[in-house]
């Protein structure tokens, strides 16, 4: 039963990333991401009990840790970069709208 | 007698953990829209998990190592739903609009 849930999370572990290299937007590859990196955590646990070396869960703990900073870091990562982009347009959008307001009083 | 009772339900939560996982799979495979998506792949991280390492900790005993997978299971219950959250709000703020839901939002349509 540990190598059909093992097999389980390999399957979704390659659907992940046919959804992460076929998906549309960047959103859609972070959550490919996201799901490949817990799928992973999973699998080592199951890894661990299949070999009957319950060591391996430290790493399974090690690699929960780093897939959730690096997710938080990849979403903020973008998040900054879209605030930057939204001060980036006013910039040149102003001019128009002065114009606009202008011209209407 | 105990032992083999608690076998089989170790055995029975890793089948449900396999089959929650595997369709979680195949939700963000086949589903229209990232928000939806986002249920998929967050219903596989909350219940499969539970279900998987949790049935871990029934195979494993009463050991060191059941607590250490106590430890991933509660690391990332917390931080499932956080990343789901970040992720849908990231979205939502970069202007991706949900292509189901509200029907003038249907109208609108969703542009990339």
């Amino acid at each position: 039963m540990l190598i059909a849930a093992g097999l389980a999370i390999l399957v979704t572990m390659v659907m992940a990333t046919i959804r992460g290299l076929m998906g549309p937007t960047i959103y859609d590859r972070i959550l490919a991401m996201n799901m490949f990196g817990t799928k992973t955590v999973l699998f080592v646990a199951v890894v661990a009990y299949l070999y009957e070396r319950p060591d391996f869960l430290d790493l399974a703990l090690a690699y929960a840790l780093i897939n959730f900073i690096g997710v938080l870091a990849v979403l903020q990562f973008f998040q900054n970069r879209q605030a930057r982009q939204a001060t980036r347009i006013p910039q040149a959008v102003p001019a128009a709208g002065n114009n606009k307001n202008e011209a209407s009083s | 007698m105990m032992g083999l009772i608690i076998e089989w339900l170790s055995w029975l939560l890793l089948a449900a953990g396999g089959f929650f996982v595997l369709v979680g799979g195949v939700g963000v495979m086949r589903m229209p829209d990232l928000y939806t998506r986002i249920h998929a792949a967050s219903v596989t991280e909350t219940l499969g998990t539970m279900l998987i390492l949790v049935g871990l900790m029934l195979h494993s005993g009463w050991e060191l190592a059941t607590f250490k997978l106590l430890a991933i299971l509660v690391f990332l219950l917390f931080t499932g739903p956080v990343s789901s959250y970040a992720l849908g709000n990231t979205a939502l703020l970069g202007g991706l609009k949900p292509e189901l839901g509200a029907q003038d939002a249907s109208k609108e349509g969703c542009e990339p």
